[in-house]
């Protein structure tokens, strides 16, 4: 095949598909329990320098109890993918991020991202590398298929490619050009569900964005949950499982863990609160100030909630549209 | 209440309202954060009540019950056909089941290529902006594009900064010699000024329309680069008072945009 463009942004990291496959030979498939803390799971499953991905759309199902562990027990020089917004944001503005994978790093209707801009341009952010958001989704599609590469027919003719580490080739079935985007293996993925069970058996409601194709691009999954329920609610209706047991290390019970952003069905979005960081991350001292009230200056997601206030949180819940949010089965 | 301002609508409004009226009944849309989510909402509740919105996070088909603010949110898939996921909609597109796609941009140049990742140089950016998101996904798939954009001479330029969604590229035959798929490409411009479309041959910008009260030259002088010029170029009439009224009292009611 020849080989007609290549992106010149870094390829951070390597497809190596077979390495995958050893890795993932190694999981454990028992059903075992993996119900744990935060603070155990983050402690355990996330390292210095590794490659970490979040599941989300803007700030809708957002991992941030996993993400505000991740700053609290400061893992740093982390390589990061996004699709970012409120999350990302976070982690860069404690400066826990060393290279990133990009689609979108913005605050959506907020405008640019200031900790980016600040992490970017001081170089602490060594490495950015441009996808359109089809090719990172395609990427982790990749892996979770077991191959090293797939073709897509996004990015061709433009910049985003030039700056990315895809490259067009001439097919050797059609001989058109077409685009393609290597496996994306991560070390990490942090997803925040609807419900999962105590072995890791994952359910999503509404969208489901990337969740499916991320999950199963990961060496490790930690799972937050809504709500923790019996697996019997699993097995009544097994079409719902998005995320299987055997692709998660760890679960983690977590109401609200998605504050300030929302979870569908659940709670909306806090408005003020992402108002309130929106102006916070202007600057390095108010950025400071607000990791130390609302990370450092609590020691879990449970004591954060409290912070936030119960009243607040309850108000979010009452607000969200009413579409019946019965458990599906018992 | 924010006001309107003295002629009776904002600028915001006009754009929200001429989008509206490009999207046709029974007819698949991609629709992006902001403007086009309002414009869809108009045209729902006006000539287009089974206009199928496809957002990139999953969200088909969607019956607006309040404003969708974010293209994750649950007014997305609000009595929708399908909530599916960011794969299903992208791979749709890529198999041209998705006619029209909304989008904007910082910059546009005359081939209706879109800058949303830099202003200035790439390692060096005076602007960083937040990249591509779907928007190159929807500039390479779609059947065709409409960009919704503020025009001015600083986002109207010959040559923009980045590259970030393909329009017609360096010109005719460019799509098809990238390796995108034949017959796609930008199809209008909406701005608060006109209403453009592309020369059939040139595949340049071409000025169809122009907005309530703008002359053809006001177009041109806030245009950084050479307008093709229709034969005959209408003027677009401006939003109706039911237009309006739908917008301020229904799509917008707490005025989160307008």
């Amino acid at each position: 095949m020849e080989v007609i463009q290549s992106g010149i942004g870094q390829l951070i990291q390597k497809p190596d598909l077979n390495a995958f496959r050893e890795w993932n030979r190694q999981k454990p498939k028992a059903l075992i329990d993996k119900r744990m803390t935060e603070a155990e799971a983050i402690d355990r499953f996330v390292h210095d320098g590794d490659y970490i991905g979040t599941e989300l759309y803007g700030t809708v199902r957002c991992p941030m109890s996993l993400v505000n562990e991740v700053v609290r027990q400061g893992k740093k020089d982390l390589r990061v993918v996004g699709q970012g917004v409120y999350e990302t944001d976070i982690l860069l503005a404690a400066s826990l991020v060393k290279g990133m994978d990009i689609t979108y790093i913005g605050l959506e209707v907020y405008g640019v991202s200031n900790v980016f801009r600040r992490e970017v341009e001081s170089g602490r952010v060594e490495t950015c590398v441009e996808w359109s958001n089809a090719a990172l989704a395609a990427r982790f599609k990749a892996t979770a298929m077991g191959v090293p590469f797939i073709p897509i027919r996004s990015m061709l003719g433009t910049d985003t490619l030039k700056y990315s580490a895809a490259k067009v080739v001439e097919c050797p079935f059609t001989g058109y050009p077409i685009c393609l985007v290597p496996a994306l293996i991560l070390d990490v993925g942090l997803i925040h569900v609807h419900r999962a069970d105590k072995f890791g058996n994952a359910q999503i409601d509404g969208i489901s964005g990337f969740a499916a194709e991320m999950a199963r691009a990961c060496k490790r999954v930690i799972i937050s949950a809504e709500d923790i329920i019996d697996t019997e609610v699993i097995r009544c209706h097994p079409d719902r499982t998005i995320i299987p047991y055997y692709l998660v290390d760890a679960v983690v019970y977590a109401p609200f863990a998605s504050h300030p952003g929302e979870m569908c069905y659940v709670h909306v979005r806090d408005e003020e609160h992402i108002k309130q960081w929106v102006e916070a991350s202007q600057e390095p001292a108010t950025t400071q100030a607000y990791l130390d009230k609302y990370i450092y200056g609590v020691k879990n997601h449970r004591e954060y909630l409290e912070l936030v206030g119960w009243e607040r949180l309850e108000r979010l819940k009452a607000m969200a549209q009413g579409v019946d949010n019965e458990q599906p089965c018992i | 209440m924010n006001n309107p301002v003295s002629d009776g609508y904002s600028p915001t409004e006009l754009l929200v309202c001429t989008a509206a009226r490009m999207m046709t009944d029974n007819t698949t849309a991609f629709i992006g954060t902001g403007i086009p989510m309002l414009a869809a909402s108009l045209a729902q509740r006006m000539h287009a009540p089974n206009l199928v919105t496809i957002f990139e996070f999953g969200g088909t088909g969607a019956i607006f019950k309040t404003l969708p603010i974010a293209v994750g949110g649950e007014s997305t898939f609000h009595r929708a056909i399908a909530a599916a996921g960011l794969c299903e909609v992208m791979e749709a597109a890529q198999r041209d089941f998705i006619e029209y796609g909304f989008i904007g941009g910082a910059q546009i140049d005359p081939y209706g290529n879109l800058n949303s990742t830099v202003i200035g140089e790439y390692y060096h950016p005076k602007v960083r902006l937040p990249g591509s998101g779907g928007g190159n996904d929807v500039g390479s798939s779609c059947w065709q594009t409409i960009a919704i954009m503020r025009h001015d001479r600083r986002r109207f330029l010959e040559k923009i900064d980045f590259v970030t969604t393909p329009g017609y590229l360096s010109g005719p035959g460019a799509r098809e010699a990238a390796g995108l798929p034949p017959g796609t490409g930008p199809y209008r411009v909406v701005t608060n000024l006109a209403v453009l479309g592309y020369h059939p041959q040139s595949k340049r910008m071409l000025l169809l329309a122009t907005q309530p009260g703008v002359t053809v030259e006001q177009v041109v002088e806030n245009t950084g680069f050479e307008l093709e010029l229709a034969d005959e170029i209408s003027a677009n009439p401006p939003p109706s008072a039911e237009e309006l009224h739908i917008l301020r009292t229904e799509v917008d009611k707490d005025r989160l945009y307008i």
